[in-house]
């Protein structure tokens, strides 16, 4: 286990120590201590290492994340695991905005709230947040899948693309051209896996699902009310 | 009685210039479709632009350098205020983001091998970085934009700079656009949506709002490149003096400042004509926030919308930018409404200079198309050979300029060695009035 005082020895240190990792480390765990809401903690990493973060960070932990698996024992800032493209962030506290922006591929687990826009323009991230999130999550949502198991707030999946969407409680109300969607088995299968692997144990048939209503795609003048 | 009504003279038809007949045929247009007209390229408004401004040249009070005899030097290094490897170009013309999408591959193949050949960089686009593209660019800055299509972090280090896009010249405010008929298969998978649908990308970045998460978003990029490669932030040109100070706040290596006079891929004709400011007015706000700060020529500005000519990129250079940027003036060098297609124009019943289609993707000249048969018109190694003889024209210009004015480096020409031919360039510029000592806006007249 490789200890990092965040605050006694600076982020360009710990970015360039983790990021200098590859898959023949030995150096495979990582422990950062005193974050202290500090941003752009953990970034760009490309190895399959594991890093525990002991406490909350500030904006754009674990950005561009590839292999890494990134745990944080506190709450995350905006943006966290913006752009992931592989690996696994887990967050054990609330997550602030726009969590799992952009983010390619990987799974982000909020086993608390995520605020506004989880998951905006996500393309192909998985991401489960174990409580409520925010107003315009999923805005624009291209590809991936993301888990509520609690509540979801205004404007679901706003002008969202081929992203498929799953929450167990209430929605507020749906953005543009989302719509519920048929559960079928084959969803059922994927939220199981993801329920299993972000360690949730609320059921696959509790929830409902969401997707694209796909009005939207080409412009035409007779729905211009929508937009 | 009739010959008497035949010898009346009569009132001649007059032509509205409110309703004019382009206003006209627009109206009957937008009803008859129930849709604005979109279209690409820039603002084709007149506007005060570098034409309404001259050279004073030497004098009596200042001699000349000897033309081909003398050295001009045209070298300019951007990001030299953090990044471990500023980019040394060889000329202080850069090429503009063009996305693979809106344009084709070998039409982005030949602005790379246009510009490698002038040493100096090329721009990637919404939709993300190819590798025909960086194979072909020696020196390739990579976009980072609102929908952060294709972005990834392998091509992010790849990059010898990163561009944070704010906005563009064409329509500040305004998110890009890439309507179905272009969504290839290719392109498609490197934005991550289904085939055939209007893009139509978002205006905002997902992830921060506001100069202070500018900074921040300005770090993780930092970090994530190990603080090596040069950050530009682009803007459209609205408010040059705080977006350019609030720039430099956020961390900027270099600012790029794009007229509306700059083109775009696509858009509605409304937000090219009506939004954002001539790229004459924003040049003196800028380096007047750069000055402000006490960081002009450390954060380098680069001027970007309706360059065309050597006297262009000298007079920007003259009033403080350390670089410019081309676009549509580097299509046209490739071959963008060459009359030679002119009969194919007619039959899209537009003209050769006129063709603004862009979105459609039937250009006749296969540069902004996906049409693979259309593209395959487009010889990359030929149009890029056009290219750099263009730049290197167009970089003799600007050195004869400087030389007659008696300076060395392009970088040398100043304010002083100009003159306005209008009262609003004069007011815009910030320089005085042919035949005087005045501008509007200056004391003591």
């Amino acid at each position: 286990m490789q200890t990092y005082d965040l605050e006694a020895d600076g982020l360009r240190g710990l970015n360039s120590s983790l990021q200098a990792q590859n898959a023949e480390t030995n150096q495979t765990r990582w422990e950062i201590v005193n974050p202290k809401g500090s941003h752009a903690i953990a970034v760009g990493l490309d190895a399959p290492i594991e890093v525990t973060v002991k406490g909350s960070t500030g904006y754009y932990c674990a950005g561009m994340n590839q292999q890494a698996t990134i745990k944080v024992e506190g709450s995350v800032g905006p943006g966290v695991a913006e752009n992931m493209m592989s690996g696994q962030v887990i967050v054990d506290g609330d997550a602030s905005q726009y969590a799992g922006a952009t983010g390619h591929g990987g799974l982000l687990v909020i086993k608390g709230n995520a605020s506004s826009r989880c998951g905006i323009s996500m393309k192909g991230i998985d991401i489960v947040v174990h409580g409520n999130i925010g107003h315009m999550s999923a805005f624009m949502a291209q590809d991936g899948n993301l888990v509520v198991c609690g509540d979801a707030g205004d404007a679901l999946g706003d002008s969202l693309y081929e992203a498929r969407l799953f929450v167990r409680g209430s929605v507020k109300s749906l953005g543009a051209d989302c719509i519920e969607k048929e559960m079928r088995s084959e969803h059922l299968e994927v939220l199981k896996d993801l329920l299993e692997r972000a360690g949730s144990d609320a059921k696959p048939e509790e929830f409902k699902r969401y997707g694209s209503a796909r009005q939207l795609y080409n412009f035409d003048i007779d729905n211009s009310a929508a937009y | 009685m009739k010959d008497m009504d035949d010898q009346i003279p009569r009132t001649l038809p007059i032509q509205s210039a409110t309703f004019s007949n382009p206003i006209n045929a627009e109206i009957r247009r937008a009803a008859a479709t129930g849709i604005y007209d979109i279209r690409g390229g820039g603002a084709k408004r007149k506007v005060p632009h570098f034409d309404d401004l001259l050279f004073l040249g030497a004098s009596v009070s200042r001699y000349p350098l000897e033309g081909y005899r003398e050295r001009c030097d045209t070298s300019v290094t951007l990001g030299t205020r953090f990044a471990k490897k500023p980019i040394e170009l060889d000329i202080p013309i850069t090429i503009a983001g063009m996305s693979f999408g809106a344009l084709s591959g070998p039409a982005k193949e030949a602005l790379g091998r246009g510009a490698s050949a002038a040493g100096t960089s090329t721009t990637t686009g919404d939709g993300g970085m190819t590798p025909e593209e960086r194979g072909h660019s020696t020196k390739l800055v990579y976009q980072y934009l609102p929908s952060r299509y294709g972005m990834n972090p392998n091509d992010l280090r790849k990059a010898d700079a990163i561009e944070i896009v704010v906005g563009q010249g064409a329509k500040p405010g305004g998110g890009g656009m890439l309507l179905g008929q272009k969504i290839s298969d290719r392109v498609a998978e490197m934005r991550t949506l289904p085939k055939g649908i209007d893009q139509r990308s978002a205006c905002r970045h997902p992830d921060w709002t506001g100069p202070d998460d500018l900074e921040i978003k300005i770090l993780e990029l930092r970090e994530i490149t190990d603080w090596q490669v040069p950050i530009y932030v682009k803007v459209g040109a609205t408010r040059p003096y705080y977006d350019t100070a609030l720039a430099v706040k956020a961390g900027a290596d270099v600012v790029v400042m794009d007229g509306m006079q700059g083109g775009t891929a696509a858009t509605q004709d409304v937000f090219i004509e009506h939004v954002g400011l001539p790229t004459l007015s924003c040049i003196r706000p800028a380096v007047q926030a750069l000055q402000d700060l006490g960081v002009h020529r450390e954060v380098q500005l680069v001027i970007s919308g309706g360059i065309r000519t050597g006297a262009d990129v000298a007079k920007a250079l003259a009033l403080g930018a350390d670089a410019v940027a081309i676009g549509t003036a580097a299509l046209v060098a490739l071959g963008d409404n060459d009359p030679k297609w002119e009969s194919e124009y007619q039959k899209l019943g537009t003209t050769t200079g006129a063709y603004d289609d862009w979105h459609e993707g039937q250009d006749p000249a296969g540069i902004t198309t996906q049409d693979p048969n259309l593209a395959a018109r487009l010889d990359p190694v030929d149009a890029g050979r056009r290219l750099r003889n263009y730049l290197k024209v167009m970089t003799l210009e600007a050195q004869t300029i400087a030389r007659a004015c008696g300076h060395n480096h392009l970088h040398n020409l100043e304010p002083e060695d100009l003159c306005a031919l209008t009262m609003e360039a004069a007011a815009m510029a910030r320089v005085p009035l042919a035949g005087t000592s005045w501008y509007p806006g200056k004391e003591g007249f």
